[in-house]
């Protein structure tokens, strides 16, 4: 891989403002500003705000969208309204996972999908293969995208904008303008606190992003990289692309049942996820918590202890088997514990289930808990 | 980066060893834990633990990343700093100081010449550092 890692438009402000750039799924992007701790604190407290920009925008219209969205997508497009968000899947035929996405009904016949930035190329070839008869455009490059979370957000970008954002609901959008700038306004996040996404031409994107941190000095506003944007969605649960989900893990099992709707029609992969739900899923992700401090990361392998009688009962005696794995973990700083997600056999997904995660050749205790992590405060 | 504290020796992976009379205090420099983040987790050997120089005693764990603590010295683990178990934000806070890992009593006091002096570890830092 010698291709060059891309940009956000507000490279040159991360880099001015002192943040660790990394690489991440072929972008330079901020991992951290001041601290993945003390930002993520902030959000929960006050109001953070991201640069998200790397994230791909497809758009597509016409008289077919909605059948070609109704065939691609897991979830019923037909029940979403103008204005609305839904949160969906791609799926293979297999049911495995393309990707996971948000969708917007921008208008009767006119759609915008959000996808993972590592997936970009990945979708655009699926959606046009799949999704035929309708018309795609792939806005990714002229697109940024800002998150504003906090329970402060609210506050701080009907500041900025020109519409009363207070009558935005959870996961739904307006159009209105931002710092003076065009902006799709969408109450949606991936952090479990109150917040926006703002959708702004890349061009204007340095302008809305200088203009909410200055705006949002009275509420402390400060700049998050990625790395807190990970520490959050993971004490909510929220799956990311590429740890917890892939091509290899149906939505059933990762507890993404919900956005599944088989009565809707066909869509590609409905058969096979069809016959998962039937016989029920063999493994799911489960919310796991370390019984100190060490860090469960992703790969890591979780162990079970057959009892003597070879019952499936876990317990810590017996001979240790690798029975999971973990998919993502780290120190939760609102939850100050070490946490983690991990495919277990259903059997032993019980939540108060005793496992063990293999860490550097010890078997560290832990144990299955109930999720999210920490409880969401999301505008319902 | 530079000025690390000139009454310590240093290691090209980024631990700072003090003599204090005949044991030598071991610790991760600032540049260490400003390139790790947020500390989460610390691992240290039992008190009575035997260490060898440029070998590992224990891992310190970042919400990013995990690396691994490297001996400056060899000898006989006689005291761990048992704070770290219970706030390894410690070692951000105050890496040279409260936020020390072992104390060592060492089997060869002379490995302690074969460390780096504070300006020659910072020229070290300065050139790079060789990652963490």
């Amino acid at each position: 891989m010698n291709t060059a890692l891309k940009r956000t438009p507000l490279y040159d402000a991360h880099v001015k403002a002192g943040a660790r750039m990394v690489p991440f799924g072929g972008w330079e992007m901020p991992v951290q500003y001041s601290g993945i701790v003390d930002e993520h604190r902030t959000v929960r407290a006050g109001v953070g705000c991201f640069d998200v920009s790397h994230m791909g925008e497809f758009e597509v219209e016409g008289p077919q969208a909605l059948a070609a969205l109704q065939r691609l997508t897991t979830n019923d497009v037909g029940a979403l309204e103008i204005g609305q968000v839904q949160y969906s899947l791609l799926c293979y035929p297999d049911g495995g996972i393309v990707d996971d996405l948000t969708l917007y009904r921008l208008a009767s016949d006119r759609y915008m999908l959000t996808v993972n930035a590592s997936n970009i190329d990945k979708d655009w070839r699926w959606v046009n293969e799949h999704g035929g008869g309708a018309r795609w455009r792939n806005v990714s490059d002229a697109t940024g995208l800002v998150a504003v979370q906090g329970p402060k957000a609210e506050a701080l970008v009907g500041r900025v904008s020109d519409i009363d954002v207070t009558r935005i609901p959870y996961y739904h959008f307006a159009t209105g303008r931002v710092a003076g700038a065009q902006a799709i306004i969408s109450r949606t996040g991936y952090t479990g606190e109150d917040g926006f996404e703002l959708y702004v031409a890349a061009s204007d994107t340095p302008r809305v992003w200088s203009a909410l941190l200055e705006a949002g000095r009275g509420e402390s506003a400060v700049p998050v990289g990625l790395g807190a944007r990970d520490t959050l969605r993971l004490e909510m649960r929220y799956a990311l692309y590429g740890n917890d989900i892939d091509e290899t893990t149906s939505p059933l099992e990762a507890g993404l049942g919900w956005i599944v709707k088989p009565a809707k029609g066909d869509f590609v992969g409905r058969d096979a996820i069809e016959k998962v739900r039937a016989s029920g899923p063999a493994r799911k992700l489960v919310g796991i918590e370390m019984a100190d401090r060490s860090v469960a990361r992703h790969g890591y392998r979780v162990v079970g202890f057959a009892s003597r009688t070879d019952s499936p009962t876990v317990g810590r005696e017996g001979v240790p088997t690798a029975i999971g794995i973990i998919t993502s973990g780290s120190y939760g700083p609102s939850v100050e514990r070490s946490i983690a997600l991990a495919y277990v056999p259903s059997a032993q997904a019980a939540i108060g289930t005793e496992v063990a995660v293999e860490i550097r050749n010890q078997a560290k205790p832990a144990r299955v808990v109930k999720t999210p992590f920490h409880p969401s405060r999301v505008k319902k | 980066m530079a000025n690390s504290p000139s009454d310590l020796k240093y290691t090209r992976e980024h631990e700072w060893a003090k003599r204090e009379g005949d044991r030598v205090r071991v610790g991760i420099t600032q540049f260490a834990q400003e390139q790790l983040g947020d500390v989460v987790f610390v691992e240290l050997p039992k008190v009575g633990a035997k260490v060898t120089a440029h070998q590992a005693f224990g891992v310190v764990e970042s919400v990013k990343a995990v690396s691994d603590l490297f001996a400056p010295i060899s000898g006989e683990v006689i005291e761990t700093n048992a704070e770290l178990p219970q706030k390894p934000e410690t070692v951000n806070k105050d890496p040279y100081g409260k936020g020390w890992m072992i104390i060592v009593k060492p089997s060869n006091a002379s490995e302690l010449d074969q460390l780096l002096s504070a300006q020659q570890y910072d020229e070290f830092v300065a050139q790079g550092g060789g990652g963490h």
